[in-house]
């Protein structure tokens, strides 16, 4: 008997071998996904935040258009406005923009004009609404109406859709990509089942004549390949998560960029992204390998 | 049975072997020798006909039931199919490892069964550094190690010496007697002489039992132990 082995110290030796050439670039491959993966998610949340936090702010407050009636000044008639805003329901307060600052508003669009007063600019009455129980557009008319002030209410209502509806479409896109991704991994990992079986065709068929079922054939496959997709997620989510940090501290609150605030909570986003690339590689190898298995018999 | 849409290999075989018999079947190369032994391990299926085994017609029997079924069966392959990754205790351990036994319940009998086939120095060798004759007796303990219910051989003693020949011979002859039936497809027509064995002549696709040839007197016995 050998006197360097020791039959009693002996321990099965994996089916599979540890480790094959083409390892490095499969762990690079589904790396690179899982990175994009997380960058994708990480944008999702800064985007629905950025989206939250515009909507909230659209909706705390209203502006009043106010048009003078019969020998009215336009002040007098947007200070009567803001007193009559001012008392109502939901309203925590209403002044009337002073005439410079609606003069600046429009110069942007007329430019630099001189006489620019003697245009009839209407007044503008900025309504500030109550956090919890702010008053709506109708509620805004009657308490105009009530002091016989002409006056339009805009709500910011038709803003408020089109940002939900951008916010909708940047889950719904980085939902779409997400699955694209996965699906992008679950494809690699299943050609490199493909390729993993053909190559160690040889164990398969010795397992096989040897009485293994095609299950437990399968289940070498799967744990490999697992195991292989959830270093690679540890890797891509590491990545990913590094560069969210920079992007943190370089960016301040702003993270991603103004219109993408990045907070650190995001950050937990790559956290699932290890065990979901070994559960899309688990189910990959195994409908693979299972697959391939019965197309030897 | 036929491979693809290949001429017909094996023509109107109908045999049995008795449980606990020995037999050579031997013939021509390209008789269909690996075939016939390919159709009872289950690598390959009939394109017509029926295979019976253990009371089961496996050419009907469910996939599930296959694995149960090749695991009472030991083969020595003509390629010998040694997995190069592993080594020779863990090839020849392999059959154990499948049918789900415990390591320490096994690994003195493969030691053991490795030194009879004279690989007790080599347990730790991968198959690619040992030589051919050592390869052919690691392939013949994988095949023995689970004590199978029949033994198909594939020229087991075609790359070993005769003394190795005469040795592997008696430990087909030893699992034998404990019950195990054996069928070994081989040219080696002085084996078959000294064994006493019946023999199944295989030519042109079609088998012709035919009666035991009259034994020699028997070799000396090696020395090393036998497997219990």
């Amino acid at each position: 008997m050998s006197e360097i082995f020791d039959p009693a110290r002996w321990r099965p030796a994996p089916f599979l071998p540890e480790k094959e050439a083409r390892d490095r670039a499969l762990i690079f491959v589904v790396a690179v996904l899982c990175f994009l993966a997380c960058l994708t998610a990480m944008g999702v949340l800064a985007a629905n935040r950025a989206a939250a936090g515009w909507t909230g702010q659209l909706n705390g407050d209203a502006t009043v258009i106010v048009r003078p009636k019969g020998g009215e000044t336009p002040d007098a008639a947007a200070a009567r406005a803001a007193e009559a805003l001012s008392g109502a329901t939901g309203v925590t307060e209403a002044r009337a923009l002073e005439p410079a600052k609606a003069y600046d508003l429009l110069r942007p669009w007329l430019g630099d004009v001189t006489d620019l007063e003697d245009l009839p600019v209407p007044r503008l009455v900025v309504v500030t609404l109550d956090a919890r129980h702010p008053a709506n557009a109708k509620q805004l008319n009657a308490a105009l109406q009530s002091q016989n002030v002409d006056a339009t209410v805009d709500d910011h209502s038709v803003w408020i859709k089109d940002i939900q509806r951008a916010g909708d479409l940047v889950r719904w896109l980085g939902v779409l990509v997400f699955l694209l991704i996965a699906a992008a991994a679950g494809a690699v990992v299943a050609f490199a089942t493909r390729a993993g079986l053909a190559a160690r065709r040889d164990v398969v068929e010795v397992l096989h004549l040897a009485g293994a079922e095609d299950g437990f054939i399968a289940r070498l496959f799967l744990t490999r390949f697992a195991r292989i997709a959830g270093l690679a997620g540890l890797i891509g989510a590491g990545a990913a998560a590094a560069l969210g940090v920079g992007l943190r501290i370089a960016g301040g609150g702003e993270g991603l960029t103004p219109a993408l605030p990045l907070a650190w909570s995001d950050l937990a986003a790559v956290l699932p992204c290890p065990l979901l690339a070994a559960l899309v590689a688990a189910v990959a190898a195994q409908v693979t390998a299972m697959a391939l298995i019965r197309d030897m018999q | 049975m036929r491979y693809g849409r290949g001429p017909d290999v094996l023509t109107n075989l109908s045999f049995g072997l008795a449980p606990g018999s020995f037999h050579f079947v031997t013939g021509p190369s390209g008789a269909g020798k690996s075939s016939l032994l390919k159709l009872i391990y289950l690598a390959a299926k009939p394109s017509k006909g029926l295979v019976h085994l253990f009371g089961q017609d496996t050419t009907s029997a469910p996939a599930s039931a296959k694995p149960g079924l090749r695991r009472r069966i030991g083969v020595v392959f003509q390629d010998l199919t040694l997995l190069d990754h592993l080594s020779a205790f863990d090839n020849a351990a392999l059959p154990l490892r499948i049918a789900g036994r415990k390591p320490a319940d096994y690994r003195n009998d493969v030691a053991e069964l490795l030194t009879w086939v004279g690989l007790g120095q080599r347990m730790d060798a991968m198959p690619a550094t040992l030589a051919g004759g050592e390869r052919q007796r690691l392939a013949i303990a994988r095949a023995v190690v689970n004590r199978p219910d029949i033994l198909l051989a594939d020229e087991p003693t075609g790359n070993v010496d005769h003394e190795m020949a005469v040795r592997i011979f008696r430990l087909f002859v030893e699992l034998n007697r404990l019950g195990t039936t054996v069928l070994i497809a081989t040219h080696d027509q002085d084996l078959i002489a000294r064994s006493g064995r019946p023999v199944l002549l295989l030519e042109n696709g079609r088998i012709t039992a035919r009666s035991a040839p009259e034994p020699r007197p028997p070799e000396p016995r090696p020395s090393g132990p036998v497997p219990a």
